[in-house]
């Protein structure tokens, strides 16, 4: 990080750039593991909780009763958005360098929203109740970020 | 249980951005004022528990340097959650539970304006599958909008009416000097989208800020208060973290909260809820059954000027005042924390023992 302060060319204030992160290394388990792992061979798995939802992504602990999962569900590349919100001003960290929507994604299968963009042009053409598909990165390692956006179906 | 009441309340303004100020100089006049309206010294005071956000100055235990404000030498009995302060509060009042002590003070603070809040509600989430997208809280905030609204739990116009009765409440509060000026629901409503399905108003603008509360055990709280406020309940519970998991048109956690600190047995005559959002303050009214006769966020609430960490120990200082005030016998302070209303505390306080 560079610590040479620079003269703001209007005002005359002294800035400096500053990064905000905490630079761990994680391990991510079996269970997140999987999964992200799985993304990396264009595969979405999900996990089965104690009262038979398919939670996605999978979890490690039910989320009501606490107790360990372990049954692994595969889900489609095709769900429907039951949440969407528009971005109109993207920063350079979020998925797409375009205007796009953020939706929860409940993937054919799935009981749960999986968080992603969806890139759909403008905020019209998104609703609750559209459906949406992966659109996979050429290059994946295991992140979620494998999932470039979503597309609408059809587009 | 020991009978334990909130006796003093202060708060700085909330301001967009208090540039002449550091954190310290934010907080030290208002644990003053806190401590001043009861009669009471540092000194008198058995534990000291503060609530604040490393994240915004982006410095770890940053917190410390801000007990220059209430001087700790000698050394004092102190603690500090990275949490709004109304988790301070919950943690101060269990502590009087020991018995050993009578008195508490309690602040918290944050300058927001040192950093982008969006981006750091970011970095609170999901470290595998939700941070490395950076969604932030509006947009997050939003899909839980567009969910309500799909499911037809709130309207557009609901959410104005929100912020219209928020902009009108704050013209009275001195301590939201900056609030937006009163506006009815039909010019909000025409005013353009920022984050679809959220305008302008349905966002709460970001401010810095400190409050500060006195906590005091026993037959001494009415020793240095006239109208104590009683904490009759209050209880914090929590949501599981992913918001996709979760149905975002309800809020178990807040309806759980509520039910145990005692909402639900009626008589709430003001209620302080935490809503940065407007369809929040619709779906919290809900999930705690605050009817139409409660009077909600008569302050403006967090949604004339939010600041982060400071606005949930706002809403229990704010609630208190009005038994404090005697315009009031039975209020509900309301704080939130997580994405999309993941957590959530109660506390109802009353003017009697």
């Amino acid at each position: 990080m560079s610590r040479k302060a620079e003269t703001d060319e209007n005002k005359g204030i002294l800035t400096a750039p500053y990064v905000l992160e905490y630079s761990y290394t994680r391990s991510t388990g079996p269970v997140l593991g999987r999964f992200l792992s799985g993304l990396r061979d264009k595969k979405i798995e999900g996990i089965r909780a104690a009262d038979g939802r398919v939670l996605v992504p999978p979890v490690e602990t039910d989320p009501v009763t606490g107790e360990e999962l372990d049954e692994f569900v595969q889900v489609g590349e095709v769900g429907t958005v039951t949440a969407c919100s528009w971005l109109a001003e993207p920063r350079a960290e979020h998925p797409l360098d375009k205007p796009f929507a953020w939706a929860l994604v409940q993937l054919d299968g799935a009981d749960t929203g999986l968080l992603h963009a969806v890139d759909c042009g403008s905020a019209e053409k998104i609703e609750v109740g559209s459906r949406v598909e992966v659109s996979w990165r050429d290059e994946r390692h295991g992140f979620i970020t494998d999932i470039e956006c979503f597309r609408l179906v059809g587009d | 249980m020991r009978d334990v009441a909130v006796v003093s309340f202060a708060q700085a303004p909330n301001l967009r951005a208090d540039r002449e100020r550091n954190e310290v100089e934010i907080v030290m006049p208002v644990v003053r004022e806190a401590l001043d309206s009861v009669g009471l010294e540092q000194s008198d005071i058995g534990f000291t528990v503060s609530g604040s956000c490393d994240y915004l100055t982006g410095v770890p235990f940053s917190f410390v340097m801000a007990l220059d404000a209430v001087g700790a030498w000698p050394p004092i009995e102190e603690s500090h959650v990275e949490m709004d302060g109304a988790w301070a509060l919950y943690e101060a009042w269990v502590r009087l539970q020991h018995g050993d002590i009578d008195t508490a003070l309690i602040y918290s603070f944050g300058k927001t304006s040192l950093t982008d809040l969006d981006k750091v509600m970011s970095c609170q989430l999901d470290p595998y599958t939700l941070m490395p997208l950076w969604p932030g809280g509006i947009s997050l905030a939003g899909l839980q909008a567009s969910a309500m609204l799909a499911a037809g739990t709130v309207s557009e116009a609901d959410m104005a009416a929100v912020a219209s009765h928020s902009r009108e409440a704050a013209q009275g509060n001195p301590a939201i000097p900056e609030a937006e000026g009163p506006a009815d629901v039909d010019e909000l409503l025409s005013r353009p989208r920022v984050a679809h399905p959220l305008r302008e108003h349905d966002i709460a603008p970001s401010t810095d800020g400190a409050a500060a509360i006195v906590l005091v055990a026993g037959d001494r709280a009415a020793e240095v208060c006239d109208k104590p406020a009683w904490i009759s309940g209050i209880d914090h519970r929590v949501d599981t973290h992913a918001p996709g998991n979760r149905d975002l048109t309800t809020c178990p956690s807040a309806r759980m909260a509520g039910e145990r600190a005692g909402a639900g047995r009626g008589g709430i005559e003001v209620a302080e809820v935490y809503a940065p959002f407007s369809h929040q303050q619709l779906l919290l009214a809900s999930e705690l059954g605050l009817g139409d006769g409660v009077d909600i966020n008569p302050s403006g609430g967090a949604l004339a000027g939010h600041t982060f960490m400071v606005a949930g120990l706002a809403r229990i200082g704010e609630a208190a005042r009005r038994i404090h005030d005697g315009t009031a016998s039975r209020v509900l302070g309301h704080a939130t924390a997580g994405p999309c209303l993941q957590q959530n505390l109660v506390c109802v306080m009353e003017a009697g023992r």
